[in-house]
């Protein structure tokens, strides 16, 4: 089995024509116009080498995990492997045991509510944020139902800031979890999860945190942060649909009973009784998503290439220039002002409702988001129930801002 | 305005911008829905957008379908009032004749409109045949 080797990224400027000429998606024309896809929140395009490394196992060495009893199986589970072995090495993991795979963060969050949440008791605390996706509100809400827990809600402030000193005031004896979101994907807020996880701890309550906007954009390191949980999705970090992961740390996680019965994840089956394989297998029942995790893993590959750092450089720039050219438009509300953000722009326009901006921008080939996305109480902190969002990625430029910016322009124009 | 003569009108527009432009309007030239009439009861589950549609009949024999309706977003609320041109002053007998389906493809709304707010529009439609439905029953 070859281990991925550690890249360091290079010197070189962050060279945008190379990097969206990597993206075969991103050359095409739209409704006649050049693409330019701003809706990286919802899913993110992928690069060449991410879709040759899923070709590739399904061209050559397609098989079975596992059951190594021919090459093509020894090759597909070497591969499997490996791709663990580099989720492990990108968040910085202590080993590749912490990582389940998953269909994505959605599936990551059931799945502890689902496990974890066998030693949840009536009376019990969960603690989430104001500003959570539904994927990490909804299923909290469901193990409360079946508990008879209660769901305690952190506000944020109206720039859509966690406010530290209500969090704090919140975790109280029966907590017993913390899960919050890395970064808000309606709102761009990046949560201070250190300060989360501190604050957590010092009273023994484990953090999950939702990570599914933070991994396109942050350079994950678990062991600093030093969650309980970790929760993300390959498709928005430009590997494939339909993998993910939950990085649970080891001495939860084996003290965590299965999520899902069926092979793969026992030992030893029999009907008077059956043994659970050791993690992370307990957890993967069934044949997993082969060549999703290998596509994940060249993603990995193709992001710790250009370095993580260098991405969110670049892209902290573009929101800076995306900011203020959005300002500069009359009548737009920006939704989501933290002081730390990542690449969203959520936003409304006097006069012209976001479920117009949608179709109005498409026009122009523009790509956005338009509705509550999912994440309905942090808009309606706001009064709102739904804004416009583009959300930035890692090969997009000021040209495209641009244009995002003419056409809402000419939406305003159409609408007055 | 009958199918035929939006059709055309739609036709003559030469792209998407021009033709949203004139949903825009249509939507815009559509009579006030009362606030009172827009409630759980008359908003039309499946779009994207908040629909209301409201449905009377006159006293004629048979009856002929009014309809009051109202959108939050203007492109939405010009596609209502499309719908509305071509349901409002029949019968349920004729209503239920109606091709919608043919007339979206003929519009080329079908083609142009995700599968989402195409959905939306279904909806809509289904909802205009359950009212026409309930007063043939």
């Amino acid at each position: 089995m070859t281990r991925p080797q550690v890249r360091t990224a290079p010197a070189e400027p962050y060279d945008i024509a190379r990097i969206r000429a990597d993206f075969p998606a991103l050359g095409q024309e739209v409704r006649g116009k050049p693409l330019v896809y701003l809706d990286n929140g919802s899913t993110s395009h992928k690069p060449q080498a991410v879709i040759d490394a899923v070709d590739d196992f399904y061209a050559h060495y397609n098989s079975n995990v596992h059951r190594g009893v021919h090459a093509l199986s020894e090759r597909a589970t070497e591969a499997h492997i490996a791709s663990r072995i580099k989720v492990a090495e990108f968040i910085n993991a202590s080993g590749a045991d912490e990582i389940v795979f998953v269909r994505g963060t959605t599936e990551a969050i059931n799945l502890v509510a689902s496990s974890f949440g066998q030693r949840i008791r009536a009376g019990d605390e969960i603690l989430v944020t104001e500003m959570e996706h539904h994927a990490n509100i909804v299923p909290w809400q469901l193990l409360c139902e079946r508990t008879g827990a209660l769901l305690k809600v952190a506000p944020m402030d109206d720039t859509g800031t966690l406010r530290m000193d209500e969090f704090e005031g919140l975790l109280g004896p029966r907590t017993r979890l913390v899960a919050a979101t890395h970064v808000s994907n309606a709102l761009g807020t990046i949560n201070p999860v250190k300060d989360i996880v501190d604050l957590a701890h010092a009273k023994g309550i484990p953090v999950l945190l939702d990570g599914a906007q933070a991994t396109p954009h942050i350079a994950l390191d678990v062991a600093a942060m030093d969650c309980d949980f970790y929760a993300f999705s390959g498709h928005k970090m430009y590997g494939p649909t339909g993998i993910g992961v939950l990085y649970g740390k080891r001495e939860i996680l084996e003290s965590m009973p299965p999520y899902q019965g069926g092979g793969d994840m026992i030992r030893k089956v029999s009907f008077s009784g059956t043994e659970y394989a050791e993690i992370p297998h307990r957890f993967e029942a069934g044949t997993p998503d082969i060549a999703g995790a290998i596509g994940l893993g060249a993603a990995l590959d193709y992001l710790s290439e250009i370095g993580l750092d260098r991405i969110a450089a670049y892209e902290h720039e573009l929101l800076l220039y995306g900011t203020e050219q959005l300002g500069a438009i009359p009548g737009l509300r920006l939704i989501g002002t933290a002081a730390n953000k990542a690449g969203i722009l959520s936003f409304l326009i006097e006069g012209v409702p976001a479920a117009d901006i949608g179709p109005l921008v498409d026009l122009r080939g523009v790509a956005i988001r338009a509705g509550h996305h999912c994440a309905m109480p942090a808009l309606e902190h706001f009064g709102v129930g739904a804004t416009a969002r583009a959300s930035l990625g890692m090969y997009n430029t000021r040209e495209e801002i641009d244009v995002l910016v003419a056409a809402l322009l000419r939406a305003q124009e159409m609408l007055a | 305005m009958t199918i035929d003569e939006l059709i055309e009108n739609f036709e003559l527009l030469g792209d998407w911008e021009e033709r949203y432009a004139y949903l825009i309007d249509l939507g815009k030239k559509l009579p006030a829905m009362p606030e009172a009439h827009k409630n759980d009861a008359t908003k039309v589950q499946g779009c994207m957008s908040n629909v209301w549609l409201y449905a009377t009949t006159d006293e004629q024999s048979p009856p002929r379908f009014r309809f009051e309706a109202d959108s939050d977003a203007f492109i939405v609320k010009g596609l209502v009032s499309l719908l509305l041109t071509v349901y409002a002053g029949h019968t349920a007998e004729e209503i239920l004749a109606i091709d919608a389906e043919g007339m979206f493809d003929r519009l080329g709304l079908q083609a142009h409109l995700s599968p989402t707010r195409a959905n939306g529009l279904h909806a809509m439609v289904e909802r205009i045949r359950a009212e026409a439905h309930s007063q043939t029953a």
